[in-house]
């Protein structure tokens, strides 16, 4: 039963868009999905999500840190906010960045129609996902490791590097799958400051809305067909850097 | 190197975890400190260690004064009770780890690695990871591990508490062996009286944060400072006004003296040796320790009457 | 390990300085933009006959998600974890799919199955069923976006807690309905209420998917995300900053109960 409310809802859609992006042959379908358009917003797509996924890395893993280590009023008010963008609608998230870095700046940055807007959408929205992949085994490590390695001469910073990071290394990489694949299909919170300038500041989940609003599905689909591929090799990399780096 | 504490005291909220401490771990010796949970032995040790600091009072490793001092450059070996292995890396980095750390050059870590995995018997296993260790040889690996360094002191927190009771009772000697063959100043922490007898120098016998007695441990164990501390040290009955060792009483099927009418109340059978559980005229309980050839000569069974007394010298059976 | 007073100082500024700069003020702007406008006009944002029609579309439609989804995720998690079929590889990676699919390919999908020219287009529109167009297509949409969230957070629940108690309950004489209403949903009802709060949480926030197939018809298939894109194109940025701030309020509150429901593991 439960396979069956599966395939109605997940997989029968996906074939469906599957199919349709080979209908017209797999040329022309490629064709399609690597017009000059099309590869821009590609470009622009992986290399934003790319960039913000290693911030996100870097930050996630630090903020993490501090709620599970550090102790001060407000942890908790702290640790409720990190799933802010996991709780507001997208739209409301592009709202908020126009808000901020909109042509009505407070602060005079005006990053309307750029990819730096982009850039900004896309580290918002993908802030949770390190950070609470991080948190419960950052909360279950032995800190005895720790004191053994203290024990034995090292200090903070190379016990950090060589004891705590590599074990914490297999969810950090879980997390940064995760905010990989949101970032490569955000839509929402990217559109309204980014808008939908070809070559320029249109992402591929922008690129994907065009077409179907001008009526060529099967553009869209063969779009769609082709972020869906990188994307699932993308995530299947990582998860062989995981299991490579150290699944024991 | 020796380690001298002196009036020690460390609270952790309510709870005095450690109170008023002073203590000589004689250079070169194998120390043990003793006491149930909740006595201060763990907490002890970690203050000397550096992985706590004391509210007040002096320690002093080595002469030097161990104050604000961090772990890492007090000289010390720590093993912990669950080996606190690096589960990440291979039998081989773990023990070079703190050669590691110091930059020494990779030859001469090796070597050491080499010599100290023969050490501890894991010869083979450098390339393993601790998972595909077992508890014993973990520990092992631990205690190779705090030596690669040559730390002036080694500590040892409860090292063998996780394991199996054949496997401690097999590393307890191990132990001794290599304190011997090494000479290290060695401080174990335990609250199994039998191991810390069976292995130390000098047995410190903490409760509630303080010492309630110091010595060699034939020494706690023949003039033990107080009641208490007796009654720690081993199974005590009480027999009129004293407190008698199982094997120190006597008994006999007929009344004789100022002998102590008591009911059997269970044979059991341990072994090398057979307790016998009594209940006592007067009220109260006792046991009596005796071999097996003593218990066949007696044919004692529940219910049976017999009569004891204390004797301090051999157990003597008369029927 | 101890990092040192002014290293600790330096992690947590940095974390609450990025924390502050990346959520906090964009969202706080959003809510000044709104109330600098003036109370009544606030009020009469949001009580304007599309904005009361889009918010009670969005209920609903959440609601209906939130329930098809739970009773789904129940079903699949203890098929997942207890179940024996063969066909529970693709059953796992399935529940993935709605992660890592932009909601814009979810649009387009949903058109290609059920649009006019899409494969069941003709069976549709021969029995008068419309789904594009319609809230049964944003229905559809929302489903298919929120569909993981229970599963993931009762399966390991379910896995965790084994059987014996079942088993127990069993051997004393439970019917299966009942081992499940008396044993097994009490056991998991914690993992249970997080999953529910996170599906509802993505099925009123559901912008993309919901945009495509809906055509954001005014009254009709707006839900109260779509009213706020509606209104910034139409340069009503009041309008649009009021349904935000409403739209902001509500999730607060659902990342409110999250928190106060969220596994324990993760507590500080």
């Amino acid at each position: 039963m439960a396979t069956g409310y599966l395939s109605l809802i997940v997989l029968l859609p996906i074939a469906a868009v599957v199919a349709s992006a080979f209908n017209g042959g797999v040329g022309a379908s490629w064709d399609a999905a690597t017009s000059p358009v099309a590869l821009s917003a590609l470009k622009l797509t992986l290399i934003s999500a790319a960039l913000v996924t290693v911030i996100n890395a870097v930050m996630g893993t630090l903020i993490a840190w501090v709620l599970v280590r550090d102790s001060f009023p407000g942890k908790r008010i702290v640790d409720a906010v990190v799933d802010l963008p996991f709780a507001l609608p997208t739209i409301v998230a592009g709202l908020t960045l126009v808000a901020l870095y909109g042509p009505n700046s407070p602060f005079g940055i005006n990053l309307a129609y750029t990819s730096a807007a982009v850039f900004v959408a896309l580290l918002f929205v993908t802030l949770p996902f390190v950070v609470r992949s991080v948190q419960p085994v950052l909360h279950a490590l032995d800190t005895e490791m720790e004191e053994a390695a203290a024990s034995l001469g090292a200090g903070a910073v190379t016990t950090f590097r060589r004891i705590v990071l590599p074990n914490l290394m297999p969810s950090i990489l879980g997390g940064v799958a995760l905010a990989f694949a949101r970032a490569v299909g955000e839509y929402g919170s990217v559109v309204l400051l980014a808008s939908n300038i070809p070559f320029k500041s249109q992402v591929m989940s922008v690129f994907i809305f065009s077409e179907v609003e001008n009526g060529s599905p099967h553009a869209a689909a063969a779009a769609s067909v082709l972020l869906l591929a990188i994307s699932l090799a993308v995530l299947l990399a990582i998860r062989g850097v995981a299991r490579l780096g150290g699944n024991r | 190197m020796a380690i001298s504490l002196h009036n020690v005291h460390k609270r952790f909220g309510d709870f005095q975890a450690v109170d008023g401490v002073s203590l000589e771990v004689p250079e070169g010796s194998l120390s043990a400190l003793l006491g149930p949970s909740g006595s201060g032995k763990s907490t002890l040790l970690r203050l000397i260690a550096g992985l706590e600091q004391p509210d007040q009072g002096e320690i002093v490793i080595g002469g030097d004064p161990a104050l604000g001092i961090p772990p890492q450059r007090r000289g010390i070996g720590f093993v912990f009770q669950h080996y606190a292995a690096f589960k990440h890396m291979t039998v081989r980095s773990n023990v070079a780890f703190g050669l590691t750390v110091r930059r020494r050059p990779k030859a001469e870590i090796r070597e050491r690695v080499d010599e100290l995995l023969g050490i501890v018997g894991l010869s083979g296993y450098a390339d393993r990871y601790p998972a595909q260790l077992s508890g014993g040889q973990r520990q092992r690996m631990a205690l190779a591990r705090a030596l690669a360094v040559k730390p002036r002191v080694l500590l040892l927190d409860e090292p063998f508490g996780a394991l199996d009771a054949n496997v401690r009772a097999e590393l307890r000697t191990w132990l001794r062996g290599l304190h011997d063959d090494l000479g290290v100043t060695t401080l174990i922490v335990t609250h199994d009286q039998e191991e810390a007898m069976e292995v130390a120098d000098q047995v410190v016998i903490l409760r509630s944060g303080r010492v309630e007695q110091a010595g060699a441990p034939s020494e706690v164990y023949k003039r033990p400072a107080n009641d208490w501390v007796m009654g720690f040290l081993g199974p005590v009955s009480r027999i009129g006004e004293s407190l008698v060792r199982p094997h120190e009483v006597s008994l006999s099927l007929e009344p004789e003296g100022d002998a102590v009418e008591s009911m059997v109340s269970r044979v059991v059978h341990l072994g090398s040796q057979v307790r016998v559980e009594l209940e006592l005229a007067g009220g109260g309980g006792a046991h009596a320790q005796l071999t097996p050839a003593q218990a066949d000569e007696l044919e004692l069974e529940r219910g049976d009457i017999v009569y004891l007394k204390h004797a301090p010298a051999a157990v003597a059976v008369s029927a | 390990m101890t990092v040192t007073r002014p290293a600790r100082f330096g992690l947590r500024a940095a974390a609450l300085g990025y924390l502050a700069l990346l959520l906090l003020l964009p969202v706080g702007l959003v809510f000044e933009k709104t109330f600098s406008q003036g109370l009544s006009s606030v009020w009469a944002s949001l009580t304007t006959p599309s904005a009361v029609s889009a918010l009670w579309l969005t209920l609903e439609i959440t609601v209906i998600a939130v329930v098809a989804n739970t009773i789904f995720g129940v079903i699949c998690a203890l098929a997942l974890v207890r179940g024996r079929g063969r066909g529970r590889w693709l059953l796992d990676v399935a529940i993935e799919i709605p992660f890592v699919i932009s909601p814009v390919i979810v649009g387009l999908s949903l058109i290609l199955v059920y649009g006019t020219t899409g494969w069941f287009g003709k069976w549709l529109v021969g029995h008068g069923v419309s789904v594009i167009f319609n809230p049964l297509g944003m229905i559809l949409a929302t489903v298919f976006v929120s569909l993981p969230f229970v599963v993931r957070e009762v399966a390991p629940v379910l896995r965790e807690i084994g059987t014996e108690q079942e088993q127990a309950a069993a051997t004393l004489g439970a019917s299966r309905l009942q081992t499940f209403m008396r044993i097994t949903l009490p056991s998991i009802r914690w993992g249970l209420a997080y999953g529910v709060v996170l599906t509802t949480a993505r099925a009123l926030g559901e912008f993309g998917a919901v945009l495509i197939v809906s055509g954001s018809i005014a009254g009709r298939t707006q839900t109260l995300p779509l009213l706020v894109d509606t209104r910034f194109y139409a340069f009503n940025s009041a309008g649009a900053y009021t349904s935000g701030a409403l739209l902001a309020a509500i999730s607060i509150c659902v990342l409110l109960i999250m928190t106060m429901t969220a596994p324990s593991k993760r507590r500080i």
